[in-house]
């Protein structure tokens, strides 16, 4: 008994330093940024009114806050247009990026014939493509989404590509020997081997999706047919109407900010169990 | 000598290669005029140096690749379905649990969990890993991962199992003890096993035939039985018959060395 206590002490005084240091961790790792922000708010408010800087060169954090409430009414509709935008450029960018590389990885034709026109659609630069799809394309809707879906689509096809071929080669053996069918090899062995490779495609899919779908409102908004986040920034700063610019801007960032964090989440969700990529490493 | 086993000479044959060679890209000959009879219940070891064909001629036998010339002939109503690998590496899917893990030869032949569960535990069980069947791979230490793979390959109750170096990444102590208790698992299923090493120790523990190989081109040189009786768990690894057998066969594959050099 004697023996074991003083065992538990030596443990317990590294266990102990641990256990603050980690404690500390947590805090910090909430405190430090928060003091960031209130400390730059109050830099930036301190730099406007002292400086007097007009408020259609730079508005101080206040003046963005009053325009985010009073010109919530035009705002919020369009956070959901751009919202809309993003996430139904996503889903198709995740159907077609999927479709297309289950359709590469089962036939080396498919994949010989299509995969040079993927690269062209992502490397020619979508903002030189919107003008065009807005004079083919009649719903300003649909063309931005078309625009998005180009951007977000590449990224999500080419790993989902190499994640298909990256399955171990003894588990394919293993498959030959056991004299699986293709749809089983694709099910259970292609598919599970992709997902983390998928995974990291969405990640960066989700945040083309958004900068496509800005990229889309600012050239198709701008034949005056307005429609969301973006579109209101543009409006705003030809109006010079730097509060109502600054709050679209935030509400576009933070947005962003969203689609990271579900991204990640759908991430640690799918691979929490095996994948090196979310194991936590003791010690 | 230990009474209820056949003798080697009155087993019957499972498979014969008969003049064997494999060609690589036109100019390797990885193979060349392999002979080998396989008979129900053998352990034969495939010993030689990097090379020599070894791995090849298992491959050939699993019917991974095919031979250049030469056939293999499976006897009376045996084929292909029969049999199962080990390879060196555990090659678990790292996404599935260690029960799904040896579910899949049955989950490819469209036998739902539920109907081979029983069959699962059964032989997790026979491998050391009762309450292990939850686990995901990478909570395993290699001599576990190394277990489950072997538990998939038996699950099926083939006929003929096949092991490419299996233990030959995992440290002594846990490969000697896995040795030990493939020969035991080995003796209740009564299964063949057709089994790829470099080590002479673990050949001479483990087979009841040796067939040692030379390299460039990879080929048979001799063929040598060991007539230690089963079970070898007792004193056989610290006999000097099992001493003398490695010195023949330790012969056999310096003379092999010296071929290829």
């Amino acid at each position: 008994m004697n023996a074991k206590s003083s065992f538990t002490l030596t443990i317990d005084t590294d266990e102990l330093k641990r256990a603050r240091r980690e404690r500390i961790n947590r805090i910090a790792k909430w405190i430090l940024p928060s003091t960031v922000l209130v400390l730059s708010l109050f830099i930036w408010h301190f730099y406007v009114t002292i400086n007097e800087v007009p408020h259609y060169i730079l508005p101080g954090p206040l003046k963005v806050a009053e325009s985010t409430v009073t010109d919530w009414e035009i705002l919020w509709p369009a956070t959901l247009v751009t919202w809309r935008l993003t996430m139904w450029a996503l889903v198709m960018a995740v159907a077609g990026g999927v479709i297309l590389a289950v359709a590469f990885t089962q036939s080396r034709w498919v994949e010989m014939s299509f995969f040079p026109y993927a690269v062209i659609l992502q490397v020619t630069p979508v903002i030189a493509v919107a003008p065009l799809l807005q004079i083919y394309v009649d719903s300003a809707f649909l063309a931005a989404l078309l625009c998005a879906w180009i951007v977000a689509f590449f990224p999500i096809l080419s790993n989902t590509t190499i994640g298909l071929k990256s399955a171990d080669h003894n588990l394919q053996d293993l498959f030959s020997i056991y004299g699986a069918t293709r749809w089983q090899r694709l099910r259970y062995l292609a598919a599970p081997s992709a997902l983390p490779f998928f995974i990291g495609g969405l990640k960066i899919a989700g945040g083309l999706a958004l900068i496509g779908a800005v990229v889309a409102e600012f050239v198709i908004g701008r034949a005056g047919t307005g429609l969301g986040l973006a579109s209101t920034l543009l409006e705003a700063s030809y109006r010079f109407n730097f509060g109502r610019l600054y709050a679209a801007l935030i509400l576009i960032s933070l947005m962003g900010v969203v689609i990271f964090v579900i991204m990640s989440l759908i991430s640690h969700l799918a691979l929490r169990h095996w994948h090196e990529s979310a194991l936590k490493r003791e010690q | 000598m230990c009474s209820d086993r056949t003798s080697i000479e009155n087993r019957s044959s499972l498979l014969t290669m008969e003049h064997i060679e494999k060609v690589f890209n036109g100019d390797v000959v990885a193979l060349k005029d392999m002979n080998l009879q396989i008979n129900l219940g053998d352990f034969v070891s495939l010993l030689g140096p990097s090379g020599c064909g070894k791995s090849t001629a298992l491959r050939l036998i699993a019917g991974l690749l095919s031979p250049t010339s030469g056939s293999i002939q499976w006897s009376g109503g045996q084929s292909l379905d029969d049999l199962s690998i080990v390879f060196q590496e555990p090659t678990l899917m790292p996404w599935a649990t260690v029960a799904k893990n040896v579910w899949l030869p049955f989950r490819l032949r469209g036998q739902s969990y539920k109907a081979v569960k029983s069959r699962i535990l059964n032989v997790l069980s026979l491998v050391g890993l009762e309450n292990f069947e939850d686990a995901y791979p990478r909570e395993l230490s290699g001599g576990m991962k190394m277990r489950v793979s072997i538990a998939r390959a038996l699950v099926t109750n083939p006929r003929l199992i096949l092991m490419d170096e299996p233990f030959a990444a995992l440290d002594e102590i846990t490969r000697l003890k896995l040795d030990n208790d493939l020969l035991e698992l080995k003796e209740k299923i009564g299964c063949t096993v057709v089994f790829v090493t470099h080590s002479v120790f673990e050949s001479v523990f483990l087979s009841d035939r040796i067939v040692v190989m030379a390299a460039r081109p990879g080929r048979v040189i001799r063929e040598l039985q060991i007539d230690a009786p089963y079970p070898r768990s007792g004193g056989f690894s610290t006999s000097v018959e099992y001493a003398e057998y490695n010195r023949t066969v330790s012969d056999a594959l310096k003379d092999a060395m010296a071929l290829a050099a």
